[in-house]
C-alpha cells in the first residue's frame, strides 16, 4: 500500500459525510434520520458529519419510493456526488414501496432501479440505531484502498 | 431601479428536511415575491382508498405524514365510525387523547429544534432534540412505536395502557414540565433570538383569516380558531381553552407553539387523573354506506377527511384537507420584505410539512 493510500484510508475512516433526500415517504425516516444528531445517538461522535448538500457527500441516504418528479432528478443528484460515494435506502420505501406500492398510486420504488444502491436498511420507519450502524458498516467496504482497488 | 434575479430555493436544501420548491425574485438582498412550487412527493394516496379494504386504510392514514402520524389516523377513524354509527368506550377516547397529545409534543419540540437550526443556534437545536427523545420513550413504551405508532383502529385503541404505566407518565410530567420551561426560557428572553424573529414575516389577524391559515400561523395572528374545542375523542369532557398570541410575527408563532406544549403536557395529566375504567375497542361489523367530514386538530392546523363509503369494503373517494396546504399562501404573503438570509426562518415559521401537503 501505498504512504498516499495509507493517509487517504486514516482521514476517510474518521470523516464522511451525509447528504439525504425525501424522494416520496412519509417524513417519518426523515425525522428518525435527524434524531441521529440529536445528543442521544450523536452521529458525529463516529465522524459523520450531515450537511445535505451533495457536492460534499460521500454517502446519499435515499428515503422514500420514487415519484415521478423525482426520476430524473435522482439521478442528477446521485451525478453531483464526487466519486467515492455510496448510497442507502432507509427504510421499507425505498426497498418495496411499503404501503404505497398498489396499483393507482403515483410511486415507482424500488430505488435500484434509478441509482445503485450499496446497503438497505428495512424498517416503518427504521430506529436511529440501525441507519447509523448501516453507514458505519458500508463505509470502510467502500472507502478503504479506494484508489488502489480502481486501479 | 435595481436589477431583479432569481434564486431558486430547493427542493433539495440544507435547511429543508423535504423538497418544497420556491423560487424567490430579489431586488438586491430583498424578497419582492415568493413563487411556490409543489408536487415532489405527491404519492397519490387518496386513490388508494379504492384499492385497500376500510380498516386497511388506516395504515395508508398513518403514513401520510410521519409527524401527525396518530392524529391522521385518528381523524380516518373517526369519520368511519360516524358514518357506520359506533359508539367508542370512554376508555379508548381518553387513550386516543393522550396519543394525540404526546405526537403534538413531539412535533412542538421537532418544530422548535428545527426553527433554532435554521436561526443557527445549534446548543438550542440539541436541547430541543434531547427532550423530544423522552417524549418519544413514552411513545415507544406505550405503542411500540417510535414514530409511526399504529395503535388506532375502527372502534377504538389497539393497546390499553396499564394503571402503573400511566402512574409513572404522569410522575415523569413534572420533571419534562420543567425542562419545556427552562427551554421556553431561552426561545422567548434571549436577546439574540428575539432581535431575530421580532417582526420578521407580519402576517395580519384579517390577512390570516382572508387567506384561511389554520393552526399556530392562525392563532400567532390573533384568530381563535383551534378545532380541540369542538370536543373531538375526550377534549370536550377535558375542556380546552386556544392559545392565542397577536403579533402575527415569528416570534409570536414561536411563543404560541411553546405555550401549547404546557397546554398539551396540562391536558394529558388531566386524561390520566380521570381514566375511566372500561374496554378499549368494540367489534366492527358491515361496511360502510354514507359519507362524513371529519375534523381533527394537528400540531399544524386543522387536518379534513371527506369520507364516502358505498357500502362495499372499499370507500368509493376520500379527499385529505391538510394543513401545510392552507398555510402556504400565508407564506407567500409573508416572504415579501424580508431579508434572503431570514427566507429559511420564515419558510419553517409555517412549520411545512410536505408529506401531508402533497399526499
Amino acid at each position: 500500500m501505498s504512504i498516499l493510500q495509507s493517509i487517504k484510508n486514516a482521514v476517510r475512516s474518521r470523516s464522511i459525510h451525509v447528504s439525504y433526500i425525501d424522494v416520496g415517504s412519509c417524513n417519518g425516516c426523515d425525522i428518525e434520520v435527524l434524531a441521529c444528531l440529536a445528543p442521544r445517538y450523536d452521529i458525529e461522535q463516529y465522524g459523520i458529519y450531515v450537511h445535505n448538500n451533495p457536492r460534499e457527500a460521500d454517502v446519499l441516504l435515499v428515503i422514500g419510493s420514487v415519484t415521478p418528479q423525482w426520476e430524473d432528478k435522482l439521478r442528477n443528484i446521485w451525478e453531483k456526488i464526487p466519486a467515492p460515494k455510496a448510497a442507502i435506502a432507509i427504510g421499507n420505501c425505498p426497498i418495496s414501496g411499503c404501503v404505497y406500492a398498489r396499483k393507482g398510486s403515483l410511486t415507482t420504488p424500488p430505488v435500484k432501479n434509478y441509482i445503485p444502491i450499496a446497503a438497505e436498511v428495512p424498517g416503518c420507519p427504521p430506529r436511529p440505531t440501525e441507519i447509523l450502524s448501516a453507514i458505519l458498516s458500508v463505509a470502510p467496504l467502500i472507502f478503504k484502498d479506494y484508489e488502489e482497488k480502481q486501479s | 431601479m435595481p436589477e431583479r434575479i432569481i434564486v431558486p430555493f430547493g427542493p433539495q436544501h440544507p435547511v429543508l428536511p423535504e423538497p418544497i420548491h420556491i423560487d424567490l425574485v430579489l431586488e438586491d438582498e430583498k424578497v419582492v415575491e415568493a413563487i411556490p412550487s409543489i408536487g415532489y412527493i405527491h404519492r397519490g394516496l387518496e386513490q388508494l382508498v379504492q384499492k385497500r379494504e376500510y380498516p386497511e386504510f388506516v395504515y395508508v392514514a398513518e403514513r401520510i405524514c410521519g409527524i401527525c402520524s396518530f392524529i391522521h389516523s385518528l381523524c380516518y377513524c373517526q369519520g368511519i365510525e360516524k358514518i357506520m354509527e359506533i359508539e367508542v368506550p370512554d376508555r379508548a377516547r381518553y387513550l386516543r387523547t393522550i396519543w394525540s397529545e404526546y405526537s403534538r409534543l413531539h412535533s412542538h419540540l421537532l418544530w422548535l429544534g428545527l426553527f433554532a437550526d435554521s436561526m443557527g443556534f445549534e446548543n438550542l437545536f440539541m436541547r430541543s432534540w434531547r427532550l423530544r427523545e423522552k417524549v418519544l420513550d413514552v411513545l415507544e413504551d406505550t405503542t411500540g412505536g417510535r414514530v409511526i405508532q399504529g395503535t388506532c383502529k375502527v372502534g377504538g385503541v389497539r393497546r390499553d395502557i396499564g394503571q402503573e404505566k400511566l402512574d409513572e407518565i404522569h410522575r415523569g410530567l413534572e420533571s419534562f414540565e420543567e425542562e419545556c420551561r427552562d427551554l421556553g426560557h431561552v426561545f422567548l428572553n434571549d436577546t439574540t433570538v428575539k432581535n431575530r424573529l421580532r417582526g420578521l414575516g407580519v402576517l395580519s389577524k384579517a390577512e390570516a383569516y382572508d387567506l384561511g391559515a389554520v393552526g399556530p400561523t392562525a392563532r400567532a395572528s390573533g384568530v381563535e380558531m383551534d378545532h380541540r374545542e369542538t370536543g373531538y375523542a375526550a377534549y370536550g369532557d377535558l375542556g380546552f381553552k386556544p392559545v392565542i398570541e397577536t403579533a402575527g410575527d415569528c416570534y409570536a408563532r414561536c411563543a404560541v407553539r411553546l405555550r401549547e406544549v404546557h397546554a398539551s403536557i396540562d391536558l394529558v395529566r388531566r386524561a390520566i387523573e380521570e381514566m375511566p375504567e372500561g374496554p378499549i375497542d368494540v367489534k366492527v361489523r358491515g361496511t360502510p354506506e354514507g359519507e362524513y367530514f371529519s375534523r381533527a386538530e394537528q400540531p399544524r392546523g386543522e387536518v379534513v377527511y371527506y369520507l364516502r363509503g358505498d357500502g362495499t369494503k372499499n370507500l368509493s373517494r376520500a379527499r385529505i384537507r391538510t394543513p401545510t396546504l392552507t398555510n402556504i399562501p400565508s407564506l407567500v404573503k409573508m416572504l415579501p420584505g424580508v431579508q434572503l438570509a431570514d427566507v429559511p426562518v420564515v419558510v419553517l415559521s409555517i412549520d411545512p410539512c410536505i408529506s401531508c401537503t402533497e399526499r
